[in-house]
């Protein structure tokens, strides 16, 4: 692939914003280069900052500092005038379609083009186009309120497409649609990214969209970039904490709760079986993760070993190895996984 | 039942009514519907906030709403005399009429309009639409069907309020009313009189409903 230059770049960017009720720091210190004719993911829990991060770019949202730069343009440093124009090179799609409802499918595509100033037929005959490209050529007609939610994204999407975008800015473009027309709306995107060579933006909070389009990601967390990479390293090797929860949200409790400070516990005979590990749980309240266990009751008397991962708060698990010494355990800290 | 005279003397003063609400609607939807725009434009979410000057905007409004309107028409008067050349009669009603209706329009037209979907305009944005393109491209197409049931809310508003300019000599049903109910206790003729202006109410909301349905494409 041809993917090196990068088509937008945003250089330290953060984002604060002032209500009644104190500071909130949406984006802090942003960094990521997105590159010409790739598909880019940006992937994050609710209110990570998805969104407020994707209104930077076209900076329907001014960055309290950092800057974007948009084909080697430093957006900050345009006028006005020049922003509306490089606004029209980058389209944008959202959760909501955002359609004009006053307007049908035919109109809301012209919509863009009247605003750049193309000439009615012109645009008409544009747009005609346009609709026939994502299938909806029946339904030129058709104002979106009689349009089903994936037909709405299509329009949305051709609309978007009007200007002849370098980029293309999808918020939660299928967060609205069920599985099936979210299938539908993707593969259109993949095939207006190889068709048209557009560059793609694609933020969700679904793994599943990730994987379906995109070739890289970034995973931004409570504001930050936790991790940025191809799609493949981050779901077989992803190292932040955010990209494991996305990746395995199963193991998100006891990610959460497990530290990594790991004890061998060797029963010999000397203490009676009984819950040992439960009621140390209860006693601490704070829960363990059995990594290896191979004990015997013999004679009510344990024999065997156990490893068990400790929390991550140091003071409970020194409590929680002298509690179990306490009970004439012998106990040793072990490295690594068993 | 009524003597001819009676008769065109009605016809007249209805001629009189409608020639004061539909000017008078025309004129203050030339002052109040560019207000009711910035009013909207300049506000703390708005397209191009103003805070100072929607602070302003917001307070001449509210001090004009809140004076009863009896009271602006004479107080009026000097303004009135100036624009129309004298202080009774149709078409010096007009001037208070706008004086009154204005504000009013504003308000109804900051409303229609804050009712257009945010997400709409962050789209609009989104295309490089300057905040003018919004407003005509946008916002008032998006708004229309709320804005003329606005529109019919204000024109029989207008209509009420200059009937009640009959009692200073504003001529139309109102004065009539006036004249021959009150002064002369001919309760007939202003039975006759009001019940026009129910009609006339009537028909007017029914045609404003009518358009405004017509114009709505969300469902
Ligand atoms: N205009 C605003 N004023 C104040 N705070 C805001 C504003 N917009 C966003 N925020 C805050 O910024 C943070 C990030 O919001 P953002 O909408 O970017 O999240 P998101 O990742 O898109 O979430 P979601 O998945 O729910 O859409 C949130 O804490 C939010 O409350
Ligand atoms: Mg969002």
């Amino acid at each position: 692939m041809k993917n090196t230059k990068p088509i937008i770049r945003i250089v330290g960017l953060s984002k604060c914003f002032t209500s009644a009720n104190g500071e909130v720091s949406a984006l802090e210190n942003i960094n990521l280069e997105i590159r010409e004719g790739e598909i880019f993911g940006i992937i994050g829990m609710s209110g990570a900052g998805k969104s407020t991060l994707v209104r930077c770019i076209n900076f329907l949202e001014l960055p309290t500092s950092g800057t974007v730069y948009f084909a080697g343009r430093d957006l900050a440093q345009l006028s006005r005038q020049e922003l509306y124009k490089v606004r029209q090179s980058m389209g944008m799609i959202f959760q909501q379609f955002n359609l004009l409802m006053q307007r049908t499918a035919l109109g809301n595509v012209c919509f863009p083009l009247e605003i750049a100033g193309v000439n009615k037929h012109e645009a008409r005959q544009r747009a005609a186009e346009l609709l026939d490209l994502v299938g909806l050529t029946d339904k030129a007609d058709a104002y979106p309120a009689q349009l089903s939610g994936g037909q709405r994204q299509r329009v949305a999407i051709a609309r978007a497409l009007a200007t002849n975008p370098e980029v293309l800015l999808c918020d939660e473009a299928t967060s609205a649609l069920d599985p099936a027309t979210t299938r539908g709306v993707l593969s259109l995107l993949r095939d207006i990214n190889k068709r048209l060579g557009i560059t793609i933006v694609v933020i969700t909070h679904e793994m599943s969209v990730i994987e379906e389009i995109c070739q890289r990601v970034t995973i931004i967390d409570d504001g930050q970039i936790a991790e940025t990479g191809t799609v493949e390293e981050i779901f077989s090797r992803p190292k932040s904490q955010a990209a494991r929860r996305l990746v395995y949200p199963a193991e998100q409790q006891i990610e959460q709760i497990i530290g990594n400070r790991s004890i061998r516990i060797v029963f010999d005979g000397s203490s009676s079986f009984e819950p040992i590990i439960a009621s140390m749980v209860l006693e601490f309240k704070h829960t363990v993760n059995i990594l290896f266990a191979d004990t015997k009751n013999i004679d009510g008397k344990a024999f065997g070993q156990m490893v068990i991962q400790l929390p991550e708060t140091d003071k409970i698990a020194d409590g929680m190895i002298a509690y179990l010494r306490g009970k004439g355990l012998t106990v040793e800290e072990v490295e690594g996984v068993v | 039942m009524f003597k001819a005279a009676v008769i065109k003397m009605i016809v007249l003063g209805l001629g009189e009514t409608l020639y004061m609400t539909l000017l008078s609607t025309a004129l203050a939807y030339l002052l109040g519907l560019p207000l009711g725009i910035i009013l909207v434009v300049t506000e703390k979410d708005g397209i191009r906030p103003q805070r100072f000057l929607n602070r302003i905007l917001n307070f001449i409004i509210n001090v004009i709403r809140s004076v009863p309107f009896l009271i602006l028409l004479v107080a009026v008067i000097p303004i009135t005399r100036f624009i129309v050349g004298k202080i009774i009669g149709s078409s010096a009603t007009v001037v208070p009429l706008v004086i009154a209706a204005a504000p009013f329009i504003a308000r109804l037209v900051e409303s229609s309009l804050k009712e257009v979907d945010k997400g709409v305009i962050e789209a609009a944005q989104s295309m490089g639409a300057s905040p003018l393109q919004i407003i005509t491209k946008v916002m008032l197409p998006e708004a229309l069907p709320s804005l003329i049931v606005g529109a019919a809310i204000a024109v029989t508003t207008i209509l009420s309020y200059s009937a009640m300019a009959g009692f200073v000599g504003g001529g139309g049903l109102g004065t009539i009313a006036i004249n021959y109910g009150y002064y002369r206790y001919q309760n007939d003729v202003m039975f006759a009189t009001v019940a026009l202006l129910v009609i006339v109410v009537q028909v007017l909301q029914e045609i404003g409903t009518w358009i405004a349905n017509l114009s709505d494409k969300r469902n």
